[in-house]
């Protein structure tokens, strides 16, 4: 700006803050279209960084230096976008995310096995030593149904519409695996809350019902769907346990960071659990509640599905 | 780095601070968002039960829920009610109408615009956020975190900043009525400063703001200033300071 006033060098660069403006404006809702756009937006915003501090010089509080500067965030906002990783990035996080994540904590998805297993086996206990104590865990129309004989789940078809309870119970088995999860940011603690008392409930159910003589008919039940919810419930148990664990032993320069990280390392899996969980809901919905499946089927089909949880954890259904 | 600002890495090593959103301004936008998807949300139930129902009642006379009534209605209502922050952040890359009108954005570590997978994590928190009622983790979180973050924005690595918008005029070109371009900026920029808040001043207060500034910026003879109008001298005030555009 050497022989030039102060006004004829903001004059001369006021039409180029204007094309910036609009075309920030423009892409903020896309991503660049060629290498020549983007470089162009990249030169534009050096150009305005060193456009504000001149401006901060001449004419400081100005509304050219304000709108400079809040031109300057706008594009600072659009050079340092995530770039946007479309269908092939979501196919690269099935086949490597996904089976990546599952390595991270393959034993901790042992371990919340074991205490799923562990306070079912303590729910059944109790149950079968203190009857009385089922109220604790079954509402009052649960417990009058199995006294009369029946399950709750008996007729429920006829009810609600199958796709109507479909999208009832994967919806709900959805936010209960991602409260797992989630809840893992009270140090774990939360989390094995809810893994311990998920395995102590079936348990408990199991024990009453078995009393009654109805153990079969809820085995029965849920096999179809029951092997991959709780399989999903225990990979969601020890995600939350793993986001714990980060933030007891921080892993990166601060328990923040190492929060982040792992979230971040989680989020394929915690995205492919839903999916499965949406399965699993569709075929509790239609073929559990449906008499007309008998016991064979419904554990082809269980065994199945879960057959197919396992390729997709393990990311070996590349290779079939 | 203070509690007000976040610090990053700008162009040519310049550093840059972000100026970062408080508690208030994000209740003030959760607060219009939420009044805005339970309004939507509403809006649907109530013309889905007048449509499918016949009434504002979740099943026709003597008949069972029906998929139509779940699928059209129960399900998109809740669809709203539910997913209406992932897929409007998604959608609006980082903002929402409430965001918006609260004058913030949600940016990642680096200040860009955050990716899907950040908004959809941050949103997922929202379940620890909200316990145990409205809001109460989320909000003390801000009170105390470095970056009056929420434990969602903690997951995903992003945070609120303050997105002042461009004002209008801001790169309007100083041009003076003779065409000269070597003019007092700083009075320009006071008399657009006043003419923009013209109606507000009381009248006697800013005719004298405008016979000073344009004897400063004009050198105009104070004589000829003292007979014109309140509207004469708004007039010449904004050639003054806008000429070019105004004129």
């Amino acid at each position: 700006m050497k022989g030039m006033s102060d006004t004829a060098w903001l004059n001369a660069r006021m039409p180029q803050w204007n094309a910036l403006s609009s075309q920030a404006q423009i892409l903020q809702h896309r991503p660049a279209s060629s290498v020549a756009e983007a470089l162009d937006l990249v030169d534009g915003y050096r150009s305005v960084a060193r456009d504000l501090s001149v401006a901060q010089s001449l004419n400081p509080g100005s509304r050219a230096a304000a709108g400079l500067k809040a031109l300057q965030y706008r594009l600072h906002g659009v050079v340092h976008r995530h770039p946007p990783a479309g269908w092939r990035g979501v196919r690269d996080l099935v086949r490597e995310g996904v089976p990546a994540a599952v390595r991270e904590i393959a034993g901790k998805i042992l371990w919340t096995g074991v205490l799923m297993a562990a306070s079912a086996i303590a729910g059944w206990c109790l149950i079968s030593s203190f009857p009385a104590l089922i109220s604790l865990v079954a509402s009052e129309a649960m417990i009058e149904h199995v006294e009369s004989g029946t399950l709750w789940t008996d007729g429920l078809i006829n009810v609600t519409p199958s796709s109507l309870l479909s999208a009832q119970i994967l919806s709900n088995n959805i936010v209960v695996s991602l409260f797992a999860v989630c809840s893992g940011v009270l140090f774990g603690l939360g989390t094995f809350y809810l893994i311990g008392l998920n395995g102590f409930m079936l348990g408990a159910i199991f024990a009453f019902v078995h009393q009654h003589g109805l153990a079969q008919r809820l085995f029965t039940f849920i096999i179809a769907h029951g092997m991959v919810e709780l399989s999903v419930i225990c990979i969601a148990g020890a995600m939350g346990a793993a986001i714990g664990d980060a933030l007891i032993r921080p892993t990166r320069a601060s328990r923040r960071e190492s929060f982040h990280s792992c979230v971040t390392r989680l989020a394929p899996l915690m995205a492919f659990c839903a999916v499965l969980l949406i399965g699993a809901g569709a075929i509790e919905g239609f073929i559990s509640p449906d008499p007309a499946y008998p016991l064979w089927s419904r554990v082809t089909i269980g065994s199945l599905y879960w057959l197919l949880m396992v390729l997709g954890l393990s990311g070996r259904w590349r290779r079939i | 780095m203070d509690r007000e600002h976040y610090t990053v890495p700008g162009a040519a090593g310049v550093e840059l601070d972000l100026p970062l959103a408080g508690p208030g301004s994000r209740s003030y936008a959760f607060i219009i968002d939420w009044h805005i998807r339970l309004l939507l949300a509403l809006a649907w139930l109530v013309i889905g039960m007048l449509a499918v129902n016949g009434g504002l009642r979740w099943t026709a006379p003597g008949t069972k829920p029906t998929v139509v009534f779940g699928f059209l209605v129960a399900l998109p209502a809740a669809i709203i009610y539910f997913l209406y922050h992932p897929v409007v952040e998604l959608w609006m890359r980082g903002r929402t109408p409430g965001k918006r009108m609260a004058g913030v954005r949600i940016v990642n570590s680096q200040g860009g615009i955050p990716s899907a997978g950040a908004i959809v994590i941050r949103n997922v928190f929202r379940l620890i956020d909200s316990l145990p009622a409205f809001y109460c983790v989320g909000l003390i979180s801000t009170f105390f975190t470095a970056q009056r973050v929420r434990i969602g924005d903690m997951a995903a690595g992003t945070f609120l900043m303050v997105d002042e918008p461009i004002a209008s005029g801001a790169f309007t070109p100083y041009v003076g009525l003779a065409g000269s371009v070597d003019r007092d900026l700083q009075g320009i920029e006071v008399a657009r400063q006043i003419l923009d808040r013209w109606q507000e001043l009381e009248p006697g207060r800013r005719r004298g703001l405008a016979r000073a500034l344009l004897k400063r910026i004009e050198t105009v003879e104070a004589e000829s200033l003292d007979t014109m109008s309140d509207e004469d001298l708004r007039s010449k005030l904004t050639q003054a300071a806008m000429a070019g555009n105004a004129a």
